[in-house]
């Protein structure tokens, strides 16, 4: 669990900027990386004012090279350090790969546990705002598929402050995807509230309900709350699952509200084909199958590169092709 | 058309700004046109730090003797052997203080070694029994390292962060000629000149990339004119040459040390051997290319110019010979035992904390081996 008496973040990002402000202040080994970080601020703001309150050496504005910057941040950790890196758009991300599969994710085991890698590797992912090409991807799936990563993403602006904390405090690198169109959302909880979020690794059910379980995280959270609104109209009473860790991934959250309802669909924009959700599907089906009333649904984005900005609509899963999923779970007539 | 010979392109061209000058004249930064020597020179020689370097040198050529006989016996997995540059493996270790950090890659065994990992782990990788073997913090030695490259930009951002702390901690990496192609290459030296990081960065140019000449490699005039680019010193020396490249080293070391920041060294010198055990040279060079890199072989070159200068005896000779015998002898008993390996650590190191699905896959592999074990 993360506490903190935060005064109140008004936006994620603003949320985002505030969870690495209070952990470089708490903490003088964190130190935050990447290209723009400093003066400016990032593209996206989130890291406002931390050069200027922190130092340029502890908020470091680096050549251009997305490797060198994760691969710098591998020696920083070695020597004690714990890097916050921000990588500045999730298809920039690829020239790091080497480092972060490599290095990243396997230094802790391949030295026996001497060397962790507390290192936090923060993407902004996803599509929805308008960007062009290499701007919008949904790279999950390449995380997923790396042992030795945590892949985590918030879509409250209450979990990006509290999973980033923990994302910051853990030893272990983590993969932070922080939902671009998400950026801007805002929260209304009261200033003077705690931030007390569940920790990395398991899911919350953001909605119950009682007729099918919606599996989702990140930007398509939103859709999903909306989608079960709307829902309730068709006489369906939907419950959001919002999966916030993809790596570890919360079997029991899932599998217990899978098995209360007897119904699934997973939604996420990334591709379907090789997605998150074919392992989320097969996950549940494994575990829950004399529960399931249907086949466990998957709702993707097309098996396309991330399409132009004036196509995007088409491509993102929204309300209306979640809830055509939920209408093909083989219900009986009185739905 | 040139640019200049188009109409209103001066329009185009940037102006830059009134600060903008070049950092620095390159001139001083360029390598010396012959690589640096030492033996041959007439040059004064430090006689205790020469008998220490020609120990070693005699210790790692039977090292990588040693070893190579372990693969051919199936103790050792692969081994890809350092004879002929024994003499960079060596000063790159000396050259460095306890607290200094060495960035090795896969070939750089004897210098893990020669700065005093037991040999036995530093073959951990090669056997195949676990990943590193030490604690990398204990010995401030980097895992050995099997992608090319990658382990510089680490070298530079643990030296940066030494100094951030306060501490006058060095960062030593090295890295093959083959190496200095990759994007990681470039990458660390430039950050490590943008942010002035006491790194050294060692290229041992051994002729070959397993079988790519440095021909098909690079177009630059020698591996260490690169160093111009970024702002750095490149410095060219005989690899071969010990007590030459142990002052270069040490003089680029010490001056990471002082915040006079980083240095680009390539040492050439020869793979004697070929890439690995598992590879065959013949196929890619001819016995005359080898048989003239044998006259210039670096345990030879020193013991005959200390012998002839009265440092080194018939009993010094005999002397190191004997203790090499004796580390050989050791290792090769030490190695002929099989390594006790628990197969659930598999699952030990992967997350600081097991995740359900690991603990539900360890489970699963526990019960293989019981049921294997009734
Ligand atoms: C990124 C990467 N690509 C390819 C390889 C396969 N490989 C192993 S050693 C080697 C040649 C390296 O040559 P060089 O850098 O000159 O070092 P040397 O082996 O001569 O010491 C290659 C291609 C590798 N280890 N890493």
């Amino acid at each position: 669990m993360t506490t903190a008496t935060a005064k109140k973040p008004a936006t994620m990002a603003q949320a985002l900027q505030r969870a690495m402000r209070d952990a470089m202040a708490e903490d003088p080994s964190v130190h935050v990386l990447g290209e723009d970080v400093g003066a400016l601020g990032g593209v996206f703001r989130v890291t406002d004012g931390l050069a200027k309150e922190f130092g340029e050496d502890r908020c470091t504005d680096t050549p251009l090279a997305e490797a060198g910057i994760l691969g710098t941040a591998v020696g920083m950790a070695m020597y004690g350090l714990r890097p916050v890196v921000e990588m500045q758009f999730d298809a920039f991300a690829y020239p790091a790969f080497e480092q972060l599969i490599s290095h990243v994710a396997k230094m802790r085991n391949r030295t026996g546990g001497a060397m962790p890698m507390p290192i936090v590797v923060r993407v902004p992912y996803g599509g929805g705002i308008g960007g062009v090409e290499h701007h919008s991807d949904s790279s999950e799936a390449y995380y997923m598929a790396t042992p030795g990563l945590k892949v985590v993403t918030p879509a409250t602006v209450e979990d990006a402050y509290g999973l980033l904390r923990e994302a910051i405090a853990s030893d272990d690198p983590v993969v932070f995807l922080e939902p671009k169109r998400l950026y801007w959302s805002k929260s209304d909880w009261s200033p003077e509230a705690p931030v007390t979020v569940e920790p990395i690794g398991r899911a919350v059910v953001r909605r119950t309900g009682h007729s099918a379980t919606l599996i989702t995280y990140g930007p398509s959270v939103p859709v999903c709350m909306e989608a079960a609104e709307a829902a309730r109209e068709e006489g369906w009473d939907l419950e959001v699952v919002d999966l916030r860790s993809l790596v570890p991934f919360d079997d029991e959250t899932v599998c217990a509200s899978v098995r209360r309802t007897g119904r699934a669909v997973v939604v996420h924009e990334s591709a379907g084909f090789g997605g998150p959700g074919g392992e989320i599907a097969a996950r549940v089906t494994e575990r829950c199958f004399h529960h399931l009333e249907a086949p466990v649904l998957r709702v993707a984005g097309f098996d396309i590169p991330y399409p132009p900005p004036m196509l995007e609509k088409h491509h993102l899963p929204g309300v209306d092709r979640v809830l055509d999923a939920v209408a093909r779970l083989q219900w009986e007539a009185e739905h | 058309m040139t640019v200049q010979e188009l109409p209103g392109a001066a329009a185009y061209r940037p102006t830059p700004p009134p600060a903008w000058r070049p950092r620095t004249d390159p001139a001083p930064l360029l390598p010396d046109p012959e690589p640096f020597r030492v033996l041959g020179t007439g040059a004064e020689l430090d006689a205790a730090l020469m008998l220490k370097l020609y120990g070693e040198l005699v210790r790692g050529r039977r090292y990588n003797a040693q070893a190579t006989a372990l693969t051919k016996q199936g103790r050792l997995a692969v081994y890809p052997s350092s004879t002929g540059q024994e003499a960079c493996e060596v000063a790159a270790a000396l050259a460095l203080e306890e607290r200094d950090w060495l960035f090795p890659s896969y070939r750089d065994t004897l210098a893990a070694v020669a700065r005093g990992l037991d040999p036995v782990q530093a073959l951990t990788l090669l056997r195949g029994d676990w990943h590193t073997g030490y604690d990398p913090r204990e010995h401030r030695i980097a895992p050995l390292c099997t992608p090319l490259a990658t382990q510089l930009p680490h070298a530079v951002g643990l030296a940066h962060a030494a100094r951030l702390k306060g501490d006058d901690v060095v960062a030593l990496a090295l890295v093959g000629d083959g190496g200095t192609s990759e994007g990681d290459f470039h990458e660390a030296l430039n950050f490590a000149a943008v942010w002035q990081a006491p790194v050294v960065f060692l290229v041992q140019n051994n002729g070959f990339a397993i079988s790519v000449p440095l021909a098909k490699q690079t177009a630059a005039p020698s591996l260490a004119h690169k160093a111009v680019g970024y702002g750095m010193p490149g410095r060219l020396v005989d690899g071969n040459d010990a007590p030459a490249v142990h002052q270069v080293l040490s003089e680029a070391v010490a001056r990471a040390r002082r915040g006079g920041g980083p240095t680009l060294i390539e040492a050439v010198t020869y793979r004697m051997e070929a890439h690995t055990n598992a590879d065959d040279a013949t196929r890619y060079r001819g016995s005359a290319e080898v048989d003239a890199w044998r006259e210039h072989d670096p345990i030879r070159i020193l013991e005959d110019e200390l012998t002839a200068r009265g440092i080194l005896d018939e009993h010094g000779i005999r002397t190191a010979a004997e203790a090499a015998e004796t580390m050989a002898a050791a290792l090769r008993e030490r190695m002929n035992a099989d390594p006790v390996l628990d197969p659930m650590d598999l699952f030990a190191e992967v997350y600081a904390e097991q995740s359900g699905q690991l603990r539900e896959q360890a489970a699963q592999l526990r019960a293989e081996l019981e049921a294997e074990a009734r």
